[in-house]
């Protein structure tokens, strides 16, 4: 994509402009809030309390935050490949397929430790596979990604009713979901991490996948910027033609960064399925895998940005059901409107405020140039 | 008679939820035919059927709902157009930001207005539309075949299903027959071209949008206005996606976009009619599998197995002029 502007210092590029859209998108959703005719500072208020008040808050907080950790990794990844991943949702979902599978095979006879590292491998092929079509589809028969992930957003939707009301339901039982899982099935909480900080984690579902999370960022961070595959996914995304001259197959990293971010959506099962809810029910994603582009873009797709996204998150979803329990006019719908004004804001509408920034910078440069050359006369 | 009883219900079924696909596909038309890549058309949607319930419910006028879904359904296209023709942001990043304002804003200001979960209140006979008997549908009715096909079939419908009917060839007339659609349809292919013709493509995309607009306002009115007797939260589910998977599969062509919508609307209205009973030969159908046909066509289309389908050339590229 052409970008017809000025180079930017990196702290304004990376913190200043982001904040300013995040700014503006939470101005916006306060006007909202006036508008129901509630009073927004409250709402603030509830929500910082509900999402850091007490150490079950922030158990919570970080709860949601290891979710988007995996889903925002997952947009990043193909993005930087210039791909455009709209499917982690469907990816997700079919991803608790692998976390399932391990946990119904081997919760009652094997410890956690034993059973985690093959959820792991299952949810990753899983999601890996949902996106491999897709990928597979683009590279080879040019079909546009955005389009088939989206069509396979809705099939993964019908796949996983069929699933858990035919296949994966026990016998005699009527809810769609799998039998709850035994012991093996069930992740540690990270319980004494909070504790160093003197908190208590309560019944928050706050567990080892978040580890998990952060490692993956890690990889991430290394997999884009430290190894050839990365640089040469780097390259496609920055300019194809380039690529193709350099003798980059782009084929293979299409279909190779569309497995690796369909994986990464998919370890975000693990989360709710063996960390929270120790069976997988209908709907578990609950609309991660589309938080997950609103935490990419706002992170930039890096790393370093996606986790506190994913933070940020996070804490509109833990907060937001506190602004709900206190302010009954305000739903967790309310995090919906957000979460799409920070995609508006920090996505389609990111260059909105730089000319004038650029502008600001562009004559603050010129009144130290005047300055030196006054000096130097 | 009995298989032939059936059919005549079956395809009038299919003519009442083809409808609103119909009308946001044609909608998708204009700006993709124009290069603006819109994935916005559920959220449009939505905002308009929300519009119409609310202001509809207010007012007792179904002209006025009719009316206020339209302008909101601009104003969210207008968002979009400025967001992907002056920002020259991603235009796919746009349209979802879109889809999730309005599925949050529609439940939250619902609830706060109306307090009936996120429904709007349920219309009265003025405040909604009324099916359209054609002159001697009674009279007709006995008459073998042709009678329950003009009965049945073609009348009893909304006045906005004959709308929705009459835009097909009525966009195919504005796009080829007409010198804003040759530009329109240039524009899409290669904006060069046409600036250098001294024609403005920033313009030329916003009118586009805003006929994008005014359609989706349509297909959100006749769901909230003429399906239903009032707005239900999410009550698009998914339309807007179909509407779009249509326009694929019509590869961007109004005839084809009216049979493309039919076929889907066919798909849920065989569903329905299928749940349970099983079929000759292949058993039961699981009802999921029926549901995911429109997509699953989709994708297998865009794969190039079914004909090729081409979009516009300069489709989801903002357009920069060169200094």
């Amino acid at each position: 994509m052409s970008t017809p502007y000025a180079k930017l210092p990196g702290w304004v590029e990376y913190g200043l402009i982001p904040l300013i859209n995040l700014a503006v998108a939470f101005l916006v959703a306060g006007l909202v809030v006036l508008l129901v005719g509630e009073n927004p500072f409250e709402a603030a208020y509830h929500l910082i309390n509900g999402a850091f008040g007490r150490g079950e808050y922030i158990g919570f907080t970080l709860y949601y935050a290891t979710t988007f950790i995996f889903t925002g990794l997952a947009v990043a990844v193909a993005f930087h490949a210039g791909l455009f991943n709209i499917g982690g949702e469907g990816q997700a979902y079919v991803g608790g397929i692998g976390v399932a599978l391990a946990c119904l095979w081997l919760d009652q006879v094997m410890p956690w430790y034993v059973v985690f590292p093959l959820a792991i491998v299952g949810s990753v092929f899983f999601g890996a596979l949902w996106a491999f079509l897709p990928g597979w589809l683009q590279a080879k028969r040019g079909s546009h990604i955005v389009i088939t992930t989206i069509m396979f957003n809705f099939i993964a939707s019908s796949l996983m009713v069929y699933l858990l009301t035919r296949v994966l339901k026990p016998l005699g039982s009527m809810a769609p979901q799998t039998r709850t899982f035994a012991e093996g099935g069930q992740l540690p909480k990270l319980d004494w991490l909070l504790s160093i900080f003197g908190l208590n984690v309560g019944t928050a579902p706050f567990n080892i996948s978040f580890l998990l999370a952060l490692a993956a960022a890690f990889g991430v961070w290394v997999l884009i910027w430290r190894t050839k595959l990365g640089y040469e996914m780097r390259t496609m995304g920055h300019s194809p033609s380039a690529a193709r001259y350099a003798g980059i197959r782009e084929s293979r990293i299409t279909v190779i960064t569309m497995m690796i971010s369909g994986g990464l959506a998919g370890m975000m099962a693990l989360n709710p399925i063996m960390g929270e809810q120790f069976r997988m029910q209908l709907d578990f994603v609950q609309g991660a895998g589309f938080v997950g582009i609103a935490v990419a873009l706002m992170g930039r797709s890096h790393p370093g940005g996606i986790i506190p996204a994913a933070i940020l998150f996070g804490v509109l979803y833990q907060g937001g059901a506190e602004i709900a329990f206190e302010m009954p006019s305000i739903s967790r719908d309310m995090i919906v409107i957000i979460q799409g004004l920070v995609i508006l804001f920090a996505g389609a509408l990111e260059n909105m405020f730089r000319p004038a920034i650029t502008r600001a910078f562009a004559m603050r440069g010129q009144r130290a140039a005047a300055v030196v050359q006054t000096k130097g006369a | 008679m009995d298989f032939f009883h059936v059919l005549v219900v079956l395809l009038e079924s299919t003519i009442r939820v083809s409808v609103p696909l119909v009308f946001a596909a044609l909608a998708g038309l204009f700006t993709e035919r124009a290069g603006v890549f819109d994935i916005g058309l559920e959220g449009k949607m939505l905002g308009a059927a929300f519009a119409a319930g609310a202001v509809a419910a207010v007012t007792q006028s179904v002209w006025m709902g009719l009316l206020a879904a339209i302008l909101i359904s601009i104003l969210l296209s207008l968002v979009h157009g400025y967001a992907s023709i002056t920002q020259r942001g991603n235009q796919i990043v746009s349209g979802v930001a879109i889809n999730f304002i309005v599925a949050g804003s529609t439940v939250i200001l619902g609830e706060a207005w109306f307090r009936q979960g996120g429904r709007t209140p349920a219309l009265a006979e003025g405040a909604r539309f009324q099916t359209i008997n054609l002159p001697g549908a009674d009279a007709v009715r006995e008459v073998p075949v042709l009678g329950p096909i003009y009965a049945d079939l073609l009348s009893g419908h909304f006045l906005l299903t004959y709308l929705a009917f009459a835009m097909v060839p009525a966009s195919w007339w504005i796009l080829y027959r007409t010198r804003f659609g040759l530009r329109l349809r240039a524009v899409g292919e290669n904006p060069g071209a046409v600036d250098t013709a001294g024609i403005s493509v920033i313009w030329l995309r916003y009118r586009a949008v805003i006929c994008c607009g005014i359609l989706c306002g349509f297909a959100g009115a006749y769901l909230s206005l003429a399906m239903t007797a009032g707005f239900v939260k999410g009550m698009t589910a998914g339309k807007g996606y179909i509407a779009l998977a249509a326009l694929i599969f019509a590869k961007w062509r109004p005839k084809n976009v009216m049979f493309a919508c039919l076929l889907f609307g066919f798909l849920d209205a065989l569903a329905i009619r299928l749940q349970g009973t099983p079929l000759p030969l292949v058993g039961q159908v699981p009802v999921q599998l029926m549901q995911a046909l429109p997509y699953i066509l989709t994708v297998i289309l865009l794969a190039g197995f079914i004909g090729k389908a081409i979009p516009p050339k300069a489709g989801g590229v903002p357009y920069v002029k060169e200094r």
